[in-house]
């Protein structure tokens, strides 16, 4: 029998099969048209051939280039290099080393405070209140917005004529000309803060839509129990929203390690290459420097890492574990 | 789990008023005090409406002006990034591409969405796992590649090299969703339709896809949004300026030696209107897509 029906979700088909009330048909034998045996491979042909040509392909082709001398500007060099790009990677170039502790320390602070602020907006836009609806849309509302343009925004906020520094010392705080972005002591906060700005509603959409299916009961329970709101939130709520926790930092962190845009636009990996990424420095040294080559290499190398960081944090966390 | 159902163990007959709920001294579950609800949210509403407040700020005051509020009122920053700096142009581009994006992204997240809900077929767990895995190959690394794919397919400068790569990166995620959209229709109805005569096709379109429109939604509005909003593959892969996308636009204003504040300002708020509206229009849908599959439908 093909077009099997999956259970999995059995408890929601269930509840909409009630609504539907459907007598049960007599047993009619389905016409074999319906399903030939080629169809779920028809339907996932398109699929399929633009992942392996736009995703799988580009990403042998990084695997392959990385063991060459690949510069498009100085062809007679280009050949093959054997692991030379890993080598100088590791022992000979302290760029990569910044740009990877920097990744680190990028991704751990975002990811942290995005959760903890998301986990905590969450729960009171949980709340019954006046104004909720308006309070969740304008507590998510930068969710959507882009990288760039969230870039524009802090722009104008940071600059140092008309921005807030300028507002902030009329009032007696800071002096005038500050510039956080071009400041190497402060560019990493205020960069923080503006990836933030826009991070936070990620984490309470996607925390809030989990809230939605924690069972009332329990509270009430709880509740009579005589356990405090506190004790609730701990045994209650944080267990049933570990799995969406989990999977949502990791998304999230793997997000943030790759995606350029913001930093890219904002401080351009600078002041004195302050803020650079280990992605951004891959981006630098393929788009300006054509070196190919390395710039595969280093990407070998982010794959790597990535790779291994999730799988530790899957097992460390114990994703899916006991509870479901 | 069955507390569910065990819940509604004593009648609610609502014959006479309903007894006050046993608060044997302290709150009910639901009794936050207002105050810890309405002073964070304040504190975090300032903090997420100030920027927006700043940028519309510098859009509408003249150019020079050190005014908190947008008055005298002007519009010559947008009339010049719009006509001056081609914004008008960006514009069309990006919401070509983000078009583009949308309807291949949901015609093909649609059909395999569909094979990976209703069949059980040979590779599908692989097919799955590169799904997932696919989730962490970052679009940024593999620009050099897919540069020389699109130089070798002649597509460089074309706007259909972005939406190539807008619409791959989109597909993993979008075919999860759509098929734990799909997983939520029920089979039996299919069935009946296909009982009363309907080929395959007509009973997908005539059943199923109604039922299918909130999710729809949903995922073509985050690749619309996405497209939208990304920037890498549009200034890798477009050179000539007549081609460029707002978001590309937006970083040369930036990027000017001296930048021109309330130009800046204004090609913002032109970026960010189309994503307003889009927002707006799936809020209700936000929270359920994004649920898609966990518990509800």
């Amino acid at each position: 029998m093909i077009g099997k029906r999956f259970t999995e979700n059995g408890e929601t088909v269930m509840a909409q099969a009630a609504a539907v009330a459907k007598p049960p048909a007599p047993p009619r034998r389905r016409r074999a048209s319906a399903t030939p045996r080629r169809l779920p491979y028809l339907l996932i042909a398109p699929a399929a051939l633009l992942m392996l040509g736009f995703i799988a392909y580009p990403v042998i082709s990084v695997f392959y280039y990385s063991l060459q001398n690949y510069n498009p500007t100085k062809p007679w060099r280009n050949g093959f290099a054997g692991f030379d790009n890993f080598v100088h990677a590791f022992t000979d170039d302290p760029l990569f080393w910044d740009t990877l502790v920097f990744s680190a320390k990028w991704v751990v602070v975002e990811v942290g405070l995005q959760l903890l602020f998301g986990l905590a907006l969450a729960l009171i836009v949980n709340q019954t209140f006046v104004g909720r609806g308006l309070g969740r849309a304008l507590v998510f509302s930068p969710w959507a917005v882009s990288g760039v343009l969230t870039s524009a925004i802090w722009v104008l906020l940071y600059n140092s004529q008309t921005g807030i520094t300028r507002y902030l010392a009329d009032m007696g705080i800071g002096s005038y000309g500050t510039s956080w972005l071009s400041d190497t002591s402060t560019v990493f906060p205020a960069a923080i803060v503006a990836d933030l700005w826009r991070g936070v509603p990620f984490f309470a959409i996607l925390i809030l839509a989990d809230l939605q299916s924690v069972s009332k009961d329990l509270y009430e329970a709880a509740e009579v129990d005589g356990a405090s709101r506190f004790k609730q939130f701990w045994h209650i709520t944080l267990p049933h929203l570990k799995d969406a926790i989990i999977l949502s930092t990791l998304l999230r962190a793997v997000w943030e390690f790759n995606n350029v845009d913001l930093l890219y636009t904002l401080t351009g990996g600078g002041p004195a290459g302050e803020t650079t990424t280990l992605p951004l420095y891959i981006a630098n040294t393929s788009v300006d420097a054509h070196n190919f080559g390395y710039a595969s290499a280093l990407t070998t190398v982010a794959f790597v890492i990535l790779l291994f960081c999730s799988m530790v944090y899957l097992r460390l966390s114990k994703f899916g574990g006991e509870s479901k | 789990m069955s507390i569910k159902e065990a819940a509604p163990a004593v009648p609610t007959v609502r014959t006479s008023p309903p007894p006050p709920r046993p608060t044997k001294g302290h709150r009910a579950w639901d009794e936050v005090p207002r105050w810890q609800i309405y002073l964070p949210l304040g504190i975090y509403l300032l903090f997420t409406l100030i920027p927006f407040y700043w940028i519309l700020l510098f859009a509408l005051r003249p150019a020079g002006s050190t005014s908190l509020v947008p008055w005298p009122m002007t519009f010559d920053h947008f009339d010049k990034v719009w006509n001056e700096r081609s914004f008008g142009t960006y514009f069309q581009n990006s919401v070509l591409v983000g078009l583009a994006t949308l309807v291949m992204t949901t015609v093909v997240a649609l059909a395999g969405g569909y094979a990976l809900a209703r069949f059980d077929f040979k590779v599908k767990r692989a097919f799955m796992l590169a799904l997932l895995c696919s989730q962490f190959v970052p679009g940024a690394l593999l620009l050099v590649p897919l540069f020389e794919i699109f130089a070798e397919l002649q597509m460089i400068n074309s706007l259909g090299s972005v939406v190539l790569a807008e619409t791959v990166f989109q597909l993993p995620l979008s075919m999860i969703l759509i098929s734990n959209f799909i997983k939520n229709v029920p089979y039996s109805l299919e069935e009946a339709a296909w009982v009363d005569g309907c080929g395959r096709l007509r009973a997908f379109r005539v059943v199923v896809l109604p039922l299918l429109r909130p999710g729809l939604i949903a995922v073509g509005s985050f690749a619309f949004v996405h497209s939208w909003n990304h920037f890498l593959f549009a200034l890798m892969f477009l050179n000539n300026q007549e081609k460029q996308t707002v978001p590309v636009g937006l970083n040369t204003l930036m990027s000017a030696d001296s930048v021109d504040l309330g130009a800046l300002a204004a090609g913002g708020i032109i970026a960010a209107v189309p994503v307003v509206i889009v927002f707006a229009f799936i809020q209700k849908w936000l929270i359920t897509g994004f649920s898609a599959g966990a518990v509800k439908g």
